[in-house]
């Protein structure tokens, strides 16, 4: 298979302010979210990053996304490093975190058309993109609606389908399911696993287990910013549930009892 | 990456600004209260300040001369009686109650007082007593005619001279023109200043700071959009939507002037020429230019409009204190003056509207103002792709 993103030794920190630092209880003036992060991830794979609330899974995601610059290490997305060449990564990317929020006074139709500009596709390709969409996603009967009007699973349907408008071949969600009802999270998932079944590359961030061993081929299990395990799920849990081994894990790193 | 994204990120923001009710009454609604508050404000005044055309003061006269009599009879001005003699303090009080408007007192043989009264002899001359309130309009009014006639009888009896007394010559050479530029040279600079300002003020925060806090600002930092793509895209929408919010007001303050001075100023735009017109307009569009990238970038630190706004303020007032040195003396005549962005443009307006117009110094300004630009579009572009500042929570 081949190795479309492949991420270096990834460090972030952010500097905590002193209410922060009052309401964290430390002295530390800064906090360590990334630790010195690596692992690759195949075309044709679901890669999913798991790891509680903090371990650093949205900022690693950020850094590769380039929303975010790390502080030493760098990422090569589809052969292009994240440090040094972010256009040519943005391009090559669709990305999906409840951060991006989408302007409430246009309609899913102009959005759809803004961004699709944005990223150079010719307007007949981009309306047949959409169509392809729309339909599937059923945002057609909402595509004059302002987003404004949408439902929260509406939104993110339109949030899923304009991060796709370019059809990109490395797909990047952050807690993809978050806050939809069931019927809006099957819809989801089902999208990732024919992304799958194109070739195309999905790294997904949660903490639901359920939906890592649905989805995903491989994972990698975060805490405190470091990768304490990657491989394939039946690697990692050697016969046992996904939940029960990520708090064997946890507990091992992390120590004492949760 | 297309330059013509800048074309899609400059339409988008445009159809922001007018699917947008909120801000289009910000950017719309201060011109449309500017001339209705202006207009009502001149009615007032002028109510305030103007007696009724029907209304003739009650004016009562103690020892009304012979010499007088005609004339304030016939000059129609007031209603006469005559004043009970050493009843002075009931009058005054009326007066206070706006029951009377005037009392003038005469000295007894007030004519023959006036006719043996010799200036050398160093004495004080005959005294009239008028007893007025300024604060009603009606006695002012009153008091002011009556001195008016008095100083007329007075002239009539040394007249040796006369001044301007052709009533068909026209003695003030003043034309309309010289007018119009005195008070557009004056007023003008410091207006529009003022008013691109605060049409600046109504969308750039919006569009910046507001997409940061509205968090749509990452949605399209995540395209492989160039960052200064989207800082010049922005710069030139709000740019537009400025000038348009500055035109309202500006329209409504130029409609409203001739009502707010009472009527008494006509203000003929037309003595401007197309070129005078042209020129204004390249100032005014480099100078909302300078005032958007500076107020981007000021909103770019914000997290929230609210913030922006507040940051925005000691900026507004420089511009105001810089808007106003306009209205004291002519433009400025040294072309190192013209290279200071928002004073130049205040130089240049002010010999725009004085029929001074210097195409040298309106082309530094504009290269000045446009060098300030593109500093503003690089700094913008800079803090889209810090982030620090676009995600500054």
């Amino acid at each position: 298979m081949k190795e479309l993103i492949k991420v270096e030794n990834l460090s972030k920190t952010f500097k905590l302010s002193s209410k922060q630092q009052k309401i964290e209880k430390t002295n530390e003036k800064v906090r360590r979210a990334v630790n010195d992060l690596s692992f690759e991830a195949y075309g044709g794979e679901i890669f999913g990053l798991l790891g509680p609330n903090g371990a650093g899974k949205t900022t690693t995601l950020r850094m590769l996304a380039t929303l975010i610059k790390p502080d030493s290490g760098d990422a090569l997305v589809d052969g292009y490093s994240i440090v040094n060449q972010p256009a040519a990564v943005r391009s090559r990317i669709g990305f999906l975190t409840s951060e991006l929020k989408l302007e409430e006074f246009f309609t899913p139709n102009y959005l759809f058309d803004f961004f699709s500009s944005l990223h150079g596709i010719e307007s007949e390709k981009a309306a047949k993109r959409k169509a392809d969409l729309f339909s599937r996603f059923g945002i057609d009967k909402f595509a004059e609606v302002k987003v404004s009007d949408l439902s929260t699973g509406m939104k993110q349907k339109v949030s899923l389908a304009i991060s796709m408008v370019h059809d990109p071949d490395i797909i990047i969600f952050d807690e993809p399911t978050n806050g939809l009802d069931v019927i809006t999270a099957k819809t989801v998932t089902d999208f990732l696993i024919s992304l799958k079944e194109q070739g195309k590359i999905i790294i997904v961030s949660t903490h639901i287990f359920s939906l890592i061993e649905k989805l995903c081929d491989r994972v990698g299990i975060i805490i405190d910013g470091k990768m304490v395990v990657c491989g394939a799920i039946s690697e990692i849990c050697g016969g046992k549930d996904l939940e029960d081994r990520f708090f064997d894990i946890y507990t091992e790193h992390v120590g004492g009892e949760i | 990456m297309r330059i013509n994204t800048i074309f899609t990120i400059f339409k988008k923001e445009l159809s922001r600004f007018f699917k947008d009710r909120r801000t289009m009454v910000a950017i719309l609604m201060p011109g449309i209260l500017i001339y209705v508050i202006y207009s009502f404000m001149g009615g007032a005044m002028g109510d305030a300040f103007m007696p009724d055309d029907d209304y003739i003061p009650s004016v009562c006269v103690e020892n009304m001369p012979e010499s007088l009599n005609a004339l304030f009879t016939q000059s129609g001005l007031f209603s006469l009686s005559d004043a009970e003699s050493g009843k002075i303090s009931k009058y005054k009080e009326s007066i206070k109650n706006e029951e009377l408007d005037l009392l003038i007192v005469f000295p007894e043989n007030f004519d023959k007082k006036v006719n043996d009264y010799d200036i050398s002899s160093g004495t004080a001359a005959p005294n009239i007593e008028m007893y007025y309130n300024s604060s009603a309009v009606n006695s002012s009014m009153a008091y002011q005619s009556a001195v008016s006639l008095l100083d007329y009888h007075e002239s009539q009896m040394i007249n040796r001279f006369d001044i301007n007394n052709d009533i068909d010559t026209v003695f003030d050479l003043a034309t309309e023109e010289d007018m119009t530029s005195m008070i557009f040279s004056m007023i003008m600079p410091m207006l529009l200043i003022m008013l691109l300002f605060s049409g600046c003020m109504a969308v750039a925060p919006e569009s910046i700071a507001g997409e940061k806090e509205r968090g749509t600002i990452a949605s399209l930092l995540i395209t492989p959009t160039k960052r200064s793509h989207i800082a010049i895209g922005k710069i030139l929408a709000l740019s537009v939507m400025a000038l348009i919010s500055g035109t309202s007001s500006t329209l409504g303050v130029v409609l409203s002037l001739p009502k707010l001075m009472g009527g008494t100023v006509t203000l003929d735009g037309s003595v401007y020429t197309l070129l005078d017109y042209t020129m204004l307009g390249i100032v005014i569009l480099s100078t909302v230019l300078v005032l958007i990238s500076v107020i981007s970038i000021i909103s770019a630190f914000a997290k929230t409009v609210k913030e922006a706004s507040s940051y925005v303020t000691p900026l507004m007032i420089a511009s105001m204190l810089i808007g106003l040195s306009g209205m004291f003396g002519a433009s400025a005549t040294s072309p190192v003056f013209y290279a200071i962005p928002l004073y130049n443009s205040v130089q240049c307006m002010i010999s725009i509207f004085s029929f001074d117009l210097n195409v040298v110094n309106i082309l530094i300004t504009v290269a000045a103002n446009v060098a300030v630009t593109g500093i503003g579009v690089f700094i913008l572009t800079r803090m889209f792709n810090s982030e620090k500042i676009m995600f500054n929570k």
